[in-house]
This record gives C-alpha cells, sequence and structure tokens, in this order.
C-alpha cells in the first residue's frame, strides 16, 4: 500500500469540503457569520430558551451530566441481565436493551427463520416472564431503560408493562425511552415486518397510549442514525430524520391529537461521526430546525414541544476490522463530538465491534471514554462552548438549509411514507454508501490501517466473545414450560380482543397489555398482526 | 466473448444489514457481471431454487448476525441435496476462527468485514471461473 508522503507536493487538489460536501475556506471570518452578530444573537438564544440551538436546557451539563447508556443484549435473559449488572457496577447510569433479530420481527424462538439467530445480536424475549428475568434486581421505578426495538415496539412495550407491574412499579414512574421508528426500519435498518400503513398506525397507537399512561417514558426516538450508517451523509440524515418526524406528528395531529401535549415526549436519535465541526454543526442545527418545524407547521406554543432533546451513538461503520486499537481514538473523537452538540444520552461503540458483540473489556473502554470525557476534559463546564466559533456557526446554518432541502424534496414527493413506498431516499442512501466505498478503495478517503498506514496490521488480536452454542435450545425449552403453565382458555381470549381492536381501529396498546400479563408470546401476538396487517416486500434496491 | 457471469446475491437468515452486500452487488455489475439480487430474510430453499433456475456461477451471501456458520451450512446441505455444486461466497462479521470453519463446510470463498472491495470483487469472479477474473 501507498503510504503518504508528507514532503511531496498535493496532488490536483480537489476542493475542500465537510463529509456531506459544504465547502471549507481556509479561514473564516466574522464576514462569515450571516447577518452579523445580532443576527446570530437570535438564531442561538441561550441555552434552554428557544431556537434552543444552544442546548435543550439552560445549565446543560452542569446541571446533569449526559446519560451513559451503552447498548446491550445477547443470549438468555439472565445473561444479559449479569451484564447490565456488570455495566452499572462500572457506572454506567442507565440500561439501553439490544433485542435479537426473531424477537424484533416477532417469531418465537422455536421459529424455523429463528432458530439460527437466537440470542445473537441481542437478548432473546418470547414472554413477560422474560422480561422479569431480564430486569431482575433491577428496580424499574428507578432505572431507566432504552429499549432497541421498532416493528414488535408496541408488543415489547407491553411485556415491559406487565414486567414493571409484577415489580410493582406504577406505570407513571417508569422512564426511558421505546425507539418504536419504524420508517427508519424501511429506510435503512430493514427490521419491517408490516407494510407502512399499518406499522404508522401501531407506532402512533404506542404514541397516544404513552401521552396518558406514561408521562416520564419517551414513546418514540426519531432516528438518522441507521440511515447515516446504511450510507447516507450528515445532511440527509438530519432531513430524513425531520422528514420522518413530520410524518409521525401527521399521523398524530390527524387523530385529533394537540402537538403540544405529545411532541415534548418525542426523542431523537443521531449518529456522530468522524468530521467533528460539522457533527456539532449538525447537532446545533437539528435542534434549530426542529424548533422551526414545530412552532411553524405545528403552531406549537409549549416551548417544551419544540425542544429536541437527543442520544447519539457512534458510528460502528467508521470503526475498522483491521488494527481495531484504532477504534478506541475514532470512539472518542465521535464521543467528544456530541457532548459538544449537546447530548442527553450517549453510547460509545467497543473498538471489537466491527466483528463481534463487545466484550466486556471492549465495553467497559467505551464506559470508559464518557467517563474520562466528562470528568477530566473540563467540556462540560460551560454549556456549547463552540457557540460564536465562525467556522461552527457558518457550518450550522449551512447544515440547516441543506437538510431544509432534503425535508423539502421529501415533502415535494409526497411526505416520508411515499417516498419511502417509492424507494426514493432508499436509492440515496445506496448510492451514497457505494461512493463511499470506491472513495475508500482509490485511496481518495483516508482510513488509516485500511488504505494508509497499513503496516503492523496482522490479524486483529481482540478478546473473543463466545455466544452459547447451546442457547437456542434453552430458550425454546423455557418458552415451552411457560406457555405449558399459563391458563390457555384466558391467554386464547386476550389474542382474540388484540385481533378484535386490530380489526376495528381501536388503539391496540390495551389489549396487548392484557395479553402480555396473560403470557401470550411475542410470536403469537405478532402473530395476530402478520394476520390483520400482511407483510411488508422491499421494493428493488436499483 | 464468452457471456457476463451471472453471480446469485442473499440475504438469508433475518439479519437486515444490506449496505455491503448492495454495494458488492454495483462493484460487481460495474466489473461486467450479471448480478441476480434476491435481497433480505431469504429462505435457503429459495436461494437454492434460484440458483438452479438461473444458473448461477457464484452464490453469494451476507451475514452480519454472526449466524454465517448455521446458515452457511444450510445453504451448502440443501444445495448439495439439490445435486448443486455452485461455488459459494460468505461475506460478513466473520472472526477469523470462524472463516476456517466456513471452509471446512465447503466454502469457496470467505469475505469477512475489512476486505477490500476489489478484493471481494475479484475473489467472486475467480470463482465465477479463471476466464471472467480480471475481465
Amino acid at each position: 500500500m501507498a503510504r503518504h508522503d508528507p514532503g511531496a507536493p498535493p496532488a490536483a487538489s480537489p476542493p475542500v469540503t465537510t463529509d456531506s460536501g459544504i465547502p471549507v475556506a481556509p479561514v473564516y471570518t466574522a464576514q462569515d457569520v450571516a447577518g452579523g452578530p445580532d443576527a446570530l444573537a437570535g438564531r442561538l438564544g441561550r441555552p434552554g430558551e428557544p431556537p434552543f440551538t444552544r442546548g435543550p436546557y439552560e445549565s446543560m451539563y452542569r446541571g446533569q451530566l449526559w446519560t451513559m447508556r451503552q447498548f446491550a443484549g445477547y443470549g438468555s435473559p439472565e445473561e444479559t441481565n449479569a451484564r447490565f449488572h456488570f455495566l452499572l457496577g462500572r457506572g454506567q447510569t442507565a440500561l439501553s436493551v439490544a433485542f435479537d433479530l426473531p424477537t424484533q420481527l416477532g417469531y418465537d424462538s422455536d421459529h424455523p427463520m429463528a432458530r439460527a439467530e437466537v440470542g445473537r445480536v441481542g437478548v432473546a424475549i418470547d414472554t413477560a416472564d422474560d422480561m422479569v428475568d431480564l430486569f431482575a434486581g433491577l428496580p424499574l421505578d428507578q432505572v431507566s431503560v432504552n429499549f432497541t426495538i421498532n416493528a414488535t415496539a408496541p408488543i415489547i412495550l407491553a411485556t415491559y408493562l406487565a414486567a414493571a407491574e409484577r415489580q410493582g412499579a406504577r406505570p407513571e414512574q417508569l422512564t426511558g425511552t421505546l425507539q418504536n421508528d419504524i420508517l427508519k426500519e424501511f429506510l435503512a435498518r430493514k427490521a419491517y415486518v408490516f407494510p407502512p400503513g399499518p406499522s404508522m398506525r401501531l407506532a402512533a397507537d404506542v404514541v397516544e397510549f404513552a401521552t396518558g399512561a406514561l408521562p416520564r417514558f419517551n414513546p418514540i426516538s426519531v432516528t438518522g442514525y441507521h440511515a447515516r450508517e446504511a450510507g447516507c451523509d450528515a445532511v440527509t440524515e438530519l432531513g430524513l430524520t425531520m422528514a420522518s418526524a413530520v410524518a409521525y406528528c401527521e399521523e398524530l395531529t390527524g387523530r385529533g391529537l394537540a402537538f403540544d401535549t405529545f411532541a415534548p415526549r418525542l426523542s431523537f436519535h443521531f449518529a456522530t461521526t468522524l468530521d467533528l465541526f460539522e457533527e456539532v454543526a449538525k447537532l446545533r442545527a437539528a435542534r434549530r430546525l426542529w424548533h422551526r418545524i414545530a412552532t411553524q407547521r405545528f403552531g406549537a406554543v409549549n416551548p417544551a414541544a419544540a425542544r429536541l432533546r437527543f442520544f447519539s451513538g457512534n458510528s460502528g461503520t467508521t470503526l475498522t476490522a483491521q488494527q481495531p486499537l484504532n477504534n478506541v481514538i475514532r470512539s472518542t473523537v465521535q464521543c467528544l463530538g456530541a457532548v459538544l452538540g449537546g447530548a442527553q444520552s450517549i453510547h460509545v461503540m467497543g473498538y471489537d465491534e466491527a466483528f463481534q458483540i463487545p466484550s466486556e473489556e471492549a465495553v467497559t473502554l467505551s464506559l470508559r471514554t464518557q467517563q474520562i470525557i466528562a470528568l477530566e476534559t473540563g467540556v462540560t463546564r460551560t454549556a456549547d462552548p463552540l457557540a460564536g466559533s465562525f467556522f461552527v456557526e457558518h457550518l450550522t446554518d449551512e447544515m440547516e438549509a441543506r437538510a431544509a432541502d432534503v425535508l423539502a424534496r421529501i415533502t415535494a414527493s409526497g411526505g416520508a411514507v411515499r417516498a419511502i413506498e417509492q424507494g426514493l431516499p432508499q436509492r440515496w442512501i445506496t448510492e451514497a454508501a457505494y461512493r463511499a466505498e470506491l472513495e475508500v478503495a482509490t485511496g481518495q478517503r483516508a482510513k488509516v490501517g485500511v488504505n494508509t498506514y497499513t503496516d503492523g496490521g496482522g490479524d486483529p488480536q481482540v478478546e473473543a466473545f463466545e455466544l452459547d452454542p447451546g442457547i437456542a435450545e434453552r430458550q425454546i425449552a423455557r418458552t415451552r414450560r411457560r406457555t405449558g403453565a399459563r391458563d390457555g382458555a384466558a391467554c386464547a381470549r386476550t389474542l382474540s380482543r388484540l385481533r378484535q381492536d386490530a380489526d376495528e381501529g381501536h388503539n391496540v396498546m390495551p389489549a396487548l397489555v392484557e395479553c402480555a400479563r396473560a403470557g401470550a408470546t411475542v410470536g403469537e401476538m405478532a402473530g395476530v398482526f402478520r394476520q390483520a396487517f400482511g407483510e411488508f416486500q422491499e421494493p428493488s434496491p436499483w | 466473448m464468452s457471456p457476463p457471469p451471472r453471480i446469485l446475491l442473499a440475504k438469508p437468515g433475518l439479519d437486515g444489514h444490506d449496505r455491503g452486500l448492495k454495494v458488492v452487488a454495483m462493484a460487481l455489475r460495474d466489473a461486467g457481471a450479471e448480478v441476480i439480487y434476491l435481497g433480505l430474510r431469504v429462505p435457503v430453499a429459495d436461494i437454492v431454487a434460484a440458483a438452479a433456475a438461473e444458473d448461477a456461477a457464484v452464490v453469494g451471501i451476507s451475514v452480519l448476525s454472526g449466524a454465517h456458520l448455521p446458515l452457511a451450512g444450510q445453504l451448502l446441505t440443501a444445495m448439495r441435496a439439490a445435486g448443486l455444486d455452485t461455488p459459494v461466497a460468505v461475506g460478513g462479521t466473520i472472526p477469523s476462527r470462524d472463516a476456517d470453519a466456513l471452509r471446512q463446510l465447503g466454502v469457496a470463498g470467505v469475505f469477512p468485514v475489512g476486505t477490500p472491495l476489489p478484493g471481494v470483487v475479484e475473489g467472486v469472479l475467480q470463482l465465477a471461473g479463471p476466464e471472467t477474473a480480471g475481465r
């Protein structure tokens, strides 16, 4: 591989841009901040005040540090429970559950499509009893929990509510976030089950139900993270996130719900990747753009309804299988970007995550990365420390304008649902992924250890993560024991009511909670929806 | 001039990470191959049926959930039962110890994450037949 020669003259120099293609000048001055200082002050406001460019809260990290929320889950509920206790013991401040693919897609562990996947990318959950075991010794009236679950989000929420009830926790005490963003599954993450129309209805059922019953819980996390990971740039990520948020809000206001009542509990999820200043600008622009949409498009009066709060995950696709310790450095920069961008909670990838579920050593290092940035660097001392930087303010303005253009293109094509049905944003993502890969292959985009400075690589030496090969059989046996012990007739009645509510257009959440309490399995509940709604087939990607 | 090699690509199992496989599909097309892309969550029986019907020169699957060993095993068993000896390529999050296990199962080409894109293209075209490599 060619090595970079610092003495060589630059080849024909391409224009210098951010990763999203925003031109970057050699230096920025006060002239680059549109409208001068007074206009800028109006675009910024103070932290905790509209338009929230500088942060959702007045005191930011002085008042409260971000939540350190490492995404975790594998194998059985007991194994994941042990990982949760391990993480909390090392100073993590909240939980985030990764579910296995059968759970995400509404198959019980004994389904023929499920067998090879049980417990692999997350924990296997078949019943509310599994949820009870998952949170053993973890008081749900105190511990905030994030659930990365989408197509089966209403079902998993029901099993969680049944488990919390068994612990004696009251619904109004529960804190956490349900991802429940089905649009980005169609866009990028691909764990969809039902067609877009019924899927939007289920997502809205959850938000509507939670708006009354779960006042401290975020019933949706509108995310651009997965579109970004699937290949698009930061501008498109922000534009698509806003397009999805608009679609959910239109679905909810279309039901007659007042925007000001549900919007304060909406949360967001962005990637933070390696182009540090562009990422910080994106996160600041996200708050300002959402404030504009909430107030101008939806007429928000309640300031909290226009205040964007977000979770940041650093990017797995920036990590490399080659020289895996380099990933620690990449993750550190990305975590810093999330902090400078004002994140409310953060996940840092394991350095071994390019090829396996992170080992205990790797997740500890991820958590330590967050703790060192929080406690040793001083970046938490003042809110929005990069405000007023000529460059960062210029980039923030550019990012807002360009993301608004992406949103306008989606709106012009009929809104997020229609655009996704046509495959439009999916094609943007796929084409961008191919371009990025060609740039790495040709050396146009530097990846240390991959296309430059490749010596000293060799086979990655990391602590191997081993999944128990008997996990599927154990999980199947446990679910059969439980379904054998339940009152079958009572359970069947709850499933019939669920079908009726699904068919008649009632909110499905109350019936789902009854099903979960009666011991219905995730596969049985999802099976009702499969029968009622059918399944989605993806259009051709080309 | 020989016709372009026909490469069948699919994602078996439940994993939805299709960025890598679609990038490979586009790169193979740009290298002159004819790509038949079956998409996501394709049952093994459907992959075998398509491999026979399309007369594929290579069957490529991509798995990023960690289920590469059981899924590749199921595919090879089903292909042998159908009398197909089409070479099988597997890509995904494959630790080095599993790469050897896949080859022992009979997988002809293993492309773990981190394999440079030109290396994947060259490797798959070589499996399709020596005359198609380097086109």
